[in-house]
């Protein structure tokens, strides 16, 4: 068993979140959270990998008793990039209205809230 | 069979009710009235809690339903499961009756918007329908993202205010992070143990012992959840977004959302980890968390001018009660949980749709602006009053009741702490509420100066096209119902003994994998817990109240007490200054928070257990 996968996993989380909490752009700091969830993506699929496994998809050329990757972990990472396409649309169009409201999108100059 | 009967079928129909309702309300939103659409969101609403009160009637043994009938070991290999018990329909139906509420309340609200405001409403309670009934772990995932999506959406939905969209977008990024380090977590246990569903989960951990991976595993599906409760110090997002949503909103985060969260602590530890991980363990690990919550929730409450954060800082503190109570791990505290979770829900929403109402009325939700200028609505001013003692633990509210049976299982596990937790918590909170209702309705005290470091209450827009001037029933007639509820709770003892009964099985880890995997019928029910008050608990509760009226006091004149004995308060000041500097809304240091908060509880959960 190859832990590779699980290394670049949680590497590929670690830098979204580093990159969020050091942004000074708002866009950046959404397009990170996407770089995050790119590291449970790249979780998702390496818990369902095999070695010399192909696609589960099962036909004529394909007979059921041949090894395939999981499919489970990739409906899994289907839904995970809906959620995720859903998320970063809408904080995209928050960070656009706070550039017209605020005049800025860098978080440092946010002020609206605090104490 | 019984998990082929009719009132199964109902799980699924809780969930799409709402979801077709918001199809329906966007293929007529352009063209319907205001009244229609105000009818089909509000009927969806009630479809829904009517599907939830049957559940809750049928839950007494859990009621489990295999959707579509793909049931794990008849030729499929997998199965997706709802499994509705007493808590879980309880806390769902809590839902759906503050949705009723709150669309009531915001049937004359945004008068703009082609119905969007109603679907994403409709959107949130699906979110919370299907967290609170499934029994798969992912399956929680996807539901908690899809009331967070929703959420995010209604916290911004007021898009000129700034407060708003920042308060959105702090409370999306890091709702998701916390979302995404469950979905981690999640993964882990797949590769662990194959499963999906809680029981099978559940089933594939028992009786190892808890090595690195479920640990980490564990404490990465916490973070999601403990995200989601604002349990310190993951709680920032809460205030920023509570402060920014509209009042209607407001009640659903703060009445149910939030307590989702604990929820969701309980159910995946009971259902998943009960038989590997130590109760004892995460006992600790929620006494200390819930310690912390309440004490910086309380300190942070009763600093706030703005009355919207105030009483989401408030919801903090009573959050870390919550999982004090939860976290003693018995059936007593997880019953006194439940039922000070619907009686806080009655006198916090209260207070909410108050503030909403003073916002459209007076343009402002600023204690300080406000001084004396709600003088002209007794009416307000005494409901305002009542919520805030309720909100304080004074009998015969059921939040007091709740607070009575909490601090007696702390008290009877042996954590002496836990009473004089409950009762000062609940006295700086309801009378840091206290204060501002003081202020605003009688123009107590001298007008306070102005601090420019403090987020005001000045800068929300109304939410209404027009200023209130009369007070419509639609608006009156949810808060009546809020507090006259929440005194039922208390008052009448078969009303918390209808909540509190059964919720013990939400720490039956054997009965629910029985039942669910093997078609076990469950054993009986416990015999119920006597949910009464007993004389400690009201006399605690009058006590709280009693120190609820002097918090109020020394606020309103703060600033002569200062004067006089300066050099003692000072080092209390600095502190909560400090504190204070930590909320920064600043969402790169909330990430950075959240981070540390991961590596403390995995220190706590896991050090213990080397």
């Amino acid at each position: 068993m190859s832990y590779y996968g699980y290394f670049v996993a949680g590497a590929v989380l670690l830098v979204g979140v580093f990159g969020m909490a050091r942004s000074r752009n708002l866009v950046h700091a959404v397009v990170c959270l996407s770089v995050s969830q790119a590291g449970t993506y790249v979780m998702l699929l390496s818990i369902g990998y095999q070695r010399h496994a192909t696609a589960p998809v099962f036909g004529s050329t394909q007979k059921p008793s041949a090894d395939v990757v999981d499919p489970v972990m990739q409906a899994l990472c289907l839904t995970d990039i809906v959620v995720s396409a859903t998320v970063t649309a809408l904080l995209l169009a928050l960070s656009l209205q706070i550039a017209k409201h605020h005049g800025t999108t860098d978080p440092d100059e946010l002020t609206a809230l605090r104490g | 069979m019984h998990f082929d009967d009719g009132v199964s079928q109902l799980a699924p129909v809780s969930l799409a009710v709402p979801i077709v309702a918001c199809c329906l309300l966007l293929a007529i939103g352009r063209r319907a009235s205001r009244g229609v659409t105000n009818g089909v969101a509000i009927s969806g609403a009630l479809a829904v809690a009517g599907t939830d009160v049957a559940l809750y009637a049928a839950s007494g043994s859990r009621v489990i339903n295999w959707v579509g009938h793909w049931l794990p070991g008849r030729g499929h290999p997998v199965g997706i499961v709802l499994v509705v018990d007493r808590t879980g329909a309880g806390i769902a139906l809590l839902a759906a009756v503050l949705m009723v509420l709150a669309l009531v309340y915001s049937a004359k609200y945004f008068d703009t918007a082609d119905a969007h405001y109603q679907c994403l409403m409709l959107l949130f309670l699906a979110g919370m329908n299907g967290f609170a009934l499934t029994g798969d772990l992912f399956d929680m995932f996807v539901f908690f993202e899809l009331m967070g999506a929703a959420a995010y959406a209604l916290t911004g939905f007021k898009v000129e205010d700034r407060t708003s969209l920042q308060g959105a977008l702090n409370f999306g990024i890091v709702n998701s992070l916390g979302a995404y380090l469950t979905l981690m977590g999640i993964g882990l246990l797949y590769a662990r143990t194959s499963q999906l569903g809680l029981a099978q989960i559940g089933t594939a951990l028992d009786h190892r012992s808890p090595d690195a991976l479920v640990v980490v595993a564990f404490v990465l599906v916490m973070t999601g959840w403990l995200v989601k409760a604002a349990a310190v110090p993951f709680h920032f997002w809460l205030d920023d977004a509570h402060a920014a949503a509209p009042a209607p909103v407001c009640i659903l985060f703060s009445g149910v959302m939030v307590e989702l969260g604990l929820y969701g602590v309980l159910r995946v530890y009971w259902t998943c980890f009960a038989g590997t991980i130590p109760a004892s363990d995460v006992r600790r690990t929620l006494l200390v968390i819930g310690a912390v919550t309440a004490l910086v929730g309380a300190a942070m409450c009763l600093a706030q001018r703005h009355l919207k954060r105030l009483l989401a800082f408030s919801t903090i503190a009573h959050m870390g009660l919550f999982m004090c109570a939860a976290g003693t791990m018995d059936g007593t505290g997880v019953t006194g949980a439940a039922v000070y979770v619907v009686g806080h829900a009655g006198a916090k929403c209260a207070l909410f749709l108050l503030a909403g109402i003073l916002l459209n009325r007076y343009g402002s939700v600023d204690e300080v602006t406000l001084h004396g200028k709600a003088r002209d609505a007794p009416v307000l001013g005494a409901l305002f009053g009542l919520g805030t003692l309720a909100l304080a633990g004074m009998p015969p509210f059921g939040s007091g009741l709740g607070k009575a049976v909490g601090e007696d299982a702390l008290s009877s596990s042996g954590y002496w702490f836990g009473p004089v937790l409950f009762v000062a918590v609940s006295a700086i909170t309801g009378g840091a509420a206290l204060r501002a209702g003081g202020r605003m309705f009688l123009g107590l005290g001298p007008k306070p100066f102005e601090d420019e470091e403090q987020t005001t209450g000045d800068e929300e827009q109304p939410e209404t096209a027009e200023r209130i001037t009369r007070l419509p029933a639609s608006l009156v007639g949810p808060i009546v119902v809020l507090l006259a509820g929440c005194a039922a709770l208390g008052l009448v003892p078969s009303a918390a003994h209808a909540i509190g009964s059964g919720v013990e099985r939400l720490l039956d880890h054997g009965g629910y994998e029985a039942q669910v995997l093997r078609h076990v019928a469950p054993q009986p029910a416990p015999p119920p817990e006597d949910i009464d008050w007993s004389t400690t608990g009201v006399l605690l509760g009058l006590l709280s109240a009693a120190l609820a009226v002097v918090t109020a006091i020394a606020g309103w004149y703060a600033e002569p007490i200062q004067r006089r004995a300066g050099a003692f308060l000072k080092p209390f000041q600095r502190c909560l200054a400090g504190l204070r500097a930590l909320h920064s809304g600043h969402v790169g240091d909330y990430v950075a928070w959240l981070m540390v908060g991961v590596v403390v509880l995995t220190a706590i959960v896991g050090l213990p257990l080397r």
